[in-house]
């Protein structure tokens, strides 16, 4: 089969897993790739656990089942660890990425997590400074940038930069590239 | 041409942006909602001309779509599944009274029990409802579907109603990459409407729907058999013609590694790829197999479908609906019709599969191909239908 990169983002309701996965998929097109961005259906409430997943490919991407191990697992809060199986699948050489004030040694206990790489990054905290509300999404796809590589620093700032001035003007976006350019550096992993 | 992220409902709203149509009357229902919610947008913002009808029902929504097509206006809609139930007296009466109506079905499992995920049940249960029938694999397909549903639908030869299918959820909330034509292309490739009646020619007048009873009805049904056959050479035509256009050639079905194979799928909607993936997969491990990707239900394409499948040693058909109490589902019971007095010998199974959402998975379908695989060697099909990934 063609090479796909596999993405699942976990989070609850309202923290904007959709949202993400629907902005990394275009953020990958930008930047000449074949992708796909979906969220979970189910009861949809806010708080309620909630997951979003991405492929991306250099090729035509056809396969339209559920992503059950992918190559990078994104969570954007870490209440949901030990209630949801967050790293269930997570391929042998994947990388786990988690919105939490613990560092890394202590969130790979908390996860019981063996091998596969890890990162930790106070999104949160950086959202609360940045855009003055706990939404850790944006400040999640530097972390995501700089722990693999994925996408480029640069598109996701020019992404962010031209949907959100759109949708909730020039300062909310001009706070999320604050927030995406912070977790890019303060991002931390083993 | 341009590239764009977009769901499969948005692609589905893009098109009719770009049709421009001069009615459209729907109601909301999931998974369709978000559609119309965006077309909804452009009628608000000025974007298209359109004259939106906010109906209190489908049922009211169809009417409406028939009431404004007699009038001779260019007339979209959309629903999904109870959406498209309720429509259903509607459906026969758009179908008889001759109306290029083009509507998107969002494909929903039918309540119920009561399920918003996709089965293909509701536009399978419209199959006789005299609609033409097109299905889509993924968000580009539906975009490029309901341009060409519009020419289809208003051929001269042909003056019937169009159905363009997209799994919902699947394809209908999945953002993903989609070309759409540059809106001057598509403008100029789906052209004017120039309907032949119109109840408000009244230099010319004509009567529509009126009783019809033992002396006329069956002549008009008839005569309504003869515009789906002569959508045959219409929806090929028209196909090339688009693909010339976009370089998405669009056919009857879309055979893949079909020419050496001895085993061979046949599926519709998002299914498809995951099919074709499993195809590459036992290719690359010497398999001989091939998948057949129907696109064109209603009319069914018999005699070209079994061309394709005459060289194999088994091939299994995928439904993803059910028809209780009969032998298949409604794709198993086209093809294996179709293949009766051809002499075709060899083993056919169906799979029902996915109903009210249930995953369909790589490893599922490669098991579909190992059990065929199993048939061709005994040369006997088994004698029930399977059902795929179910609890039993």
């Amino acid at each position: 089969m063609k090479e796909v990169l596999a993405i699942r983002w976990h989070g609850r309701g309202g923290q904007g897993a959709k949202m993400a996965s629907f902005l990394l998929a275009e953020c990958a097109l930008e930047e000449g790739k074949w992708s796909q961005g979906f969220p979970d259906y189910g009861p949809e409430r806010s708080g309620a656990p909630v997951r979003g997943f991405n492929r991306i490919s250099d090729h035509r991407i056809d396969i339209h089942s559920p992503i059950t191990d992918p190559d990078i697992v994104i969570v954007l809060d870490d209440t949901l660890i030990g209630k949801v199986d967050v790293c269930g699948g997570l391929k042998e050489n994947g990388i786990c990425i988690v919105n939490t004030q613990c560092d890394p040694a202590t969130m790979r206990s908390r996860l019981k997590l063996n091998g596969r790489r890890l990162f930790t990054v106070d999104a949160t905290t950086i959202a609360l400074d940045e855009i003055g509300r706990p939404i850790p999404n944006t400040a999640m796809f530097g972390a995501l940038a700089k722990a693999s590589g994925v996408l480029k620093l640069e598109t996701i700032v020019r992404e962010i930069q031209k949907r959100f001035k759109k949708k909730f003007g020039v300062e909310v976006a001009e706070q999320n590239v604050k927030a995406v350019r912070r977790a890019y550096s303060e991002v931390k992993g083993e | 041409m341009k590239i764009v992220g977009l769901t499969g409902n948005d692609a589905v709203a893009e098109a009719m942006r770009q049709v421009d149509p001069d009615v459209v009357a729907a109601y909301p229902i999931t998974p369709q909602t978000e559609l119309m919610e965006r077309f909804a947008e452009f009628v608000s913002d000025g974007i298209v001309k359109t004259e939106l009808v906010l109906v209190e029902s489908e049922h009211s929504a169809m009417s409406a779509c028939v009431g404004a097509s007699g009038a001779g206006s260019r007339v979209m809609t959309a629903t999904s599944a109870n959406g498209l139930a309720l429509m259903w007296e509607m459906l026969y009466i758009a179908a008889s009274c001759r109306c290029p109506i083009v509507m998107t079905v969002v494909n929903r499992a039918l309540s119920g029990p009561i399920n918003i995920h996709c089965d293909h049940s509701d536009s399978m249960g419209a199959r006789d409802a005299g609609w033409i029938h097109l299905f889509s694999e993924n968000s580009q397909e539906a975009y490029d579907n309901t341009l060409q549903a519009v020419r289809i639908a208003e051929h001269p030869d042909v003056s019937l109603p169009v159905m363009v299918t997209l799994d919902g959820f699947i394809i209908s909330h999945t953002l993903e990459r989609v070309e759409i034509l540059e809106d001057e292309q598509a403008k100029k490739f789906v052209g004017d409407f120039s309907p032949k009646y119109s109840l408000l020619d009244v230099q010319n007048p004509v009567t529509m729907g009126p009783l019809d009873f033992h002396d006329f009805y069956f002549e008009h049904k008839r005569l309504q058999v003869q515009g789906m056959e002569n959508a045959r050479h219409v929806v090929r035509e028209i196909g090339k013609e688009y693909g010339a256009l976009s370089g998405r050639d669009f056919d009857y079905f879309e055979s893949y590694r079909m020419e050496d194979a001895e085993l061979a799928v046949v599926a519709l909607g998002s299914a498809v790829g995951t099919a074709r993936g499993v195809v590459d997969e036992l290719r690359d491990e010497g398999k001989r197999v091939g998948l057949l990707k129907l696109r064109v239900f209603r009319p069914f394409p018999r005699r070209e479908i079994v061309e394709l499948l005459r060289g194999l040693k088994a091939f299994a058909v995928m439904d993803r609906s059910n028809s209780f109490g009969s032998y298949g589902g409604p794709v198993f019971s086209e093809v294996r019709s179709a293949c009766y007095g051809q002499g075709l010998e060899l083993p056919i199974v169906n799979y029902v599969y996915g109903l009210g959402g249930r995953d369909t998975t790589f490893e599922d379908i490669r098991r579909v191909y190992q059990e065929i695989e199993q048939m061709a060697s005994s040369g006997k099909a088994p004698d029930d239908i399977r059902f795929l990934n179910v609890r039993e």
